[in-house]
């Protein structure tokens, strides 16, 4: 846990030092239609003392980071006209534009001292103007990823008009064993697929964690005490506590409140599932739900006014929005077959969710008030989509059918684009995005 | 006592141990109702003692299948479920954890509550056959333990069940 430690203990240092003269038009607009990626060029970082691997290394993850998005497309080295050799030299933009790179991102590493310093700037080609102020960053070198990221997440934004999503973590559930038997632990990893730990053993079922909005603490539901339960674990000291057991109940699929002070989750009694929440300071639990239906997997708003949640009691699966005091609900989802695991966008503005039609299972949004319904994805088995921080992306649980089928992550863009797997050791499911590293 | 009924007492001994854990399936085992420390091959007892668990579990019947997103008692169940309750109130020394499962085919939440629904059912069902409640609890573990492992028709029929695990000690 020594990196999760360090993690907590980083301290990027970030200053504008490069005044950008201009303002430039190299923009991407994101919106429904089909996206012709950008092509962009990133020169392996200029070495400016004691950097070794870094200088690759860095603007190697950029890319990654960049294409991955399916708005970006990279014109690699082996097109390059011009060499970068020194950070502060002037950019022969023409040699850029013969290769029609669009964008142009620049940098420099230096380490010394186990800390690293990274700089970069971002260029319109065609415009040749340098697009927003270059960035420095310093922190140790066992960081390197993360000021990878933060670079990313610099071009991104200033590309894309979005917010950073890239420095961020996943928590999940890493998956071994035949189906029958499946042995699953929580692990929690960079958003890109780096730096796994794994936070339990795999003595007990695991299922569903959930980060806390300041992504210290995570939720889950454990089968640590022989039946269904839901806990808290401190990330840093990996401590663990039981959120209130009673006998002969189940409770199960657990969210915290955007402040981070409430979990909302199901409780199932007598083969009934209704949704309460627990105020975590004074221990207090309030039943929001009362009916002998299946009410589960609760999700806030982002103003923490209202949950968005599943209910089958017209029949079938359906999603509905309550206050977050409790209440009947009202019914938003409306297209044909079933509607689960709704999860509210951080930016407010859209639900994503789990549909079930003719056999198939689809990851979609739709707003608020169930208008715009847009499917996603389209699988044997896709389910449990979680939102990146910047309400841009969604990763999810994607299973192949069979005796051999196995649970792996997804990412897909919330415009449809870009549907890629994310890269894990093993097996993996129940992903959920942490919010953008501090 | 020699080697081999030595080693049949340790066997036993574990199996007993497993089954104070609901959980069962942590250190590699299968599940209970899936054929594991009580019943299925090997059993626990002889199967031909009808007091036996191997006898509950192969001759009785210990589980009981449901329609697609049902919690329903089939005929069939129901039939099963009489010969559950004749039998454990005949043999008043056991208790019950009866598992609740589903199929592949849902969301994991989801499929926690409906096989939380199944075991329920068939929890009722025993209790107003005269079985003591408290010699009953139930646990779901929704579609995270399939007994047959292809994605089709054949094997979610199976999968969809309630099966009622025997425990020694009458209390659970």
């Amino acid at each position: 846990m020594k990196t999760l430690l360090n993690l907590a203990a980083f301290a990027m240092i970030a200053c504008a030092t490069f005044a950008a003269p201009a303002r430039a038009e190299l923009t991407i607009r994101l919106t429904d239609g089909v996206i012709e990626p950008m092509p962009f060029a990133v020169p392996n970082f200029v070495d400016e003392g004691g950097a070794g691997d870094f200088a690759q290394s860095i603007a190697r993850v950029v890319s990654a980071n960049l294409v991955g998005t399916g708005l970006f497309r990279e014109i690699g080295a082996e097109a390059h006209i011009s060499r970068v050799s020194s950070f502060d030299a002037p950019i022969a933009f023409a040699d850029w534009q013969a290769i029609n790179a669009q964008a142009l991102i620049t940098g420099a590493v230096s380490a010394s001292g186990g800390q690293i310093t990274v700089k970069f700037r971002v260029f319109d080609v065609f415009s040749g103007a340098q697009l927003g102020d270059g960035l420095q960053f310093s922190a140790p070198a066992a960081s390197w990823r993360r000021m990878a990221h933060k670079v990313s997440d610099a071009v991104y934004s200033r590309i894309t008009g979005e917010g950073p999503y890239f420095d961020s973590r996943v928590v999940f559930v890493a998956e071994s064993g035949p189906k029958n038997q499946r042995l699953k632990r929580l692990a929690v990893m960079d958003q890109d697929g780096a730096n796994v730990q794994y936070l339990t053993d795999s003595t007990s079922i695991v299922l569903a964690p959930r980060f806390s909005p300041d992504g210290r603490r995570i939720l889950f539901t454990s089968y640590v005490s022989g039946f269904p339960q839901i806990y808290l674990m401190d990330v840093a000291t990996l401590q663990i506590r039981s959120l209130g057991a009673q006998e002969g109940t189940m409770t199960f699929a657990p969210r915290f409140s955007p402040d981070g002070n409430t979990v909302a989750f199901s409780l199932e009694r007598g083969g009934n599932s209704d949704i309460y929440t627990l105020d975590l300071n004074s221990g207090q639990t309030r039943q929001l739900t009362n009916a002998p239906s299946i009410e589960t997997a609760p999700s806030f708003s982002p103003d923490g006014r209202q949950i968005v949640f599943e209910s089958d009691r017209t029949g079938s699966q359906q999603i509905y929005i309550m206050p977050a005091t409790g209440g009947e609900g009202v019914r938003i989802s409306g297209g044909q077959g079933r509607y689960g695991t709704p999860v509210w966008s951080p930016r407010g503005d859209m639900i994503a969710f789990t549909k079930q039609n003719q056999g198939r299972f689809h990851i979609g949004v739709m707003l608020t008030d169930g208008r715009e319904e847009r499917l996603l994805t389209s699988s044997f088995l896709d389910e449990g989509p979680t939102w990146a921080p910047n309400g841009r992306v969604l990763m999810f649980t994607r299973e192949t059918a069979g005796a051999e089928g196995q649970s792996q992550l997804f990412a897909v863009d919330v415009a449809g684009l870009s549907l890629r797997p994310v890269p894990t050791e093993g097996p993996a499911s129940d992903p959920s995005w942490s919010p953008l590293l501090p | 006592m020699n080697l081999s009924a030595k080693l049949l007492i340790v066997v036993a001994a574990l199996g007993l141990a497993a089954c104070k854990n609901p959980d069962r399936f942590g250190a590699g085992g299968g599940a209970m109702g899936a054929g594991g420390a009580m019943g299925g091959a090997g059993g626990f007892g002889d199967p031909s003692d009808p007091r036996s668990a191997a006898y509950f579990n192969q001759s009785v019947g210990d589980r009981v299948l449901f329609l697609v997103d049902q919690s329903t008692i089939s005929d069939a169940g129901r039939s099963i479920l009489l010969g559950q309750a004749a039998w454990l109130n005949a043999n008043p020394s056991y208790g019950v954890i009866i598992e609740g499962h589903a199929d592949e085919q849902g969301t994991r939440e989801y499929n926690l509550s409906l096989g939380a629904r199944r075991a329920a059912a068939v929890q009722n069902f025993l209790i107003s056959q005269g079985v003591a409640p408290n010699r009953l609890r139930t646990v779901s573990y929704g579609k995270e333990r399939p007994l047959e492992v292809c994605s089709n028709e054949a094997c979610y029929a199976q999968n969809r069940r309630a099966v009622t695990v025997l425990q020694l000690g009458g209390g659970v």
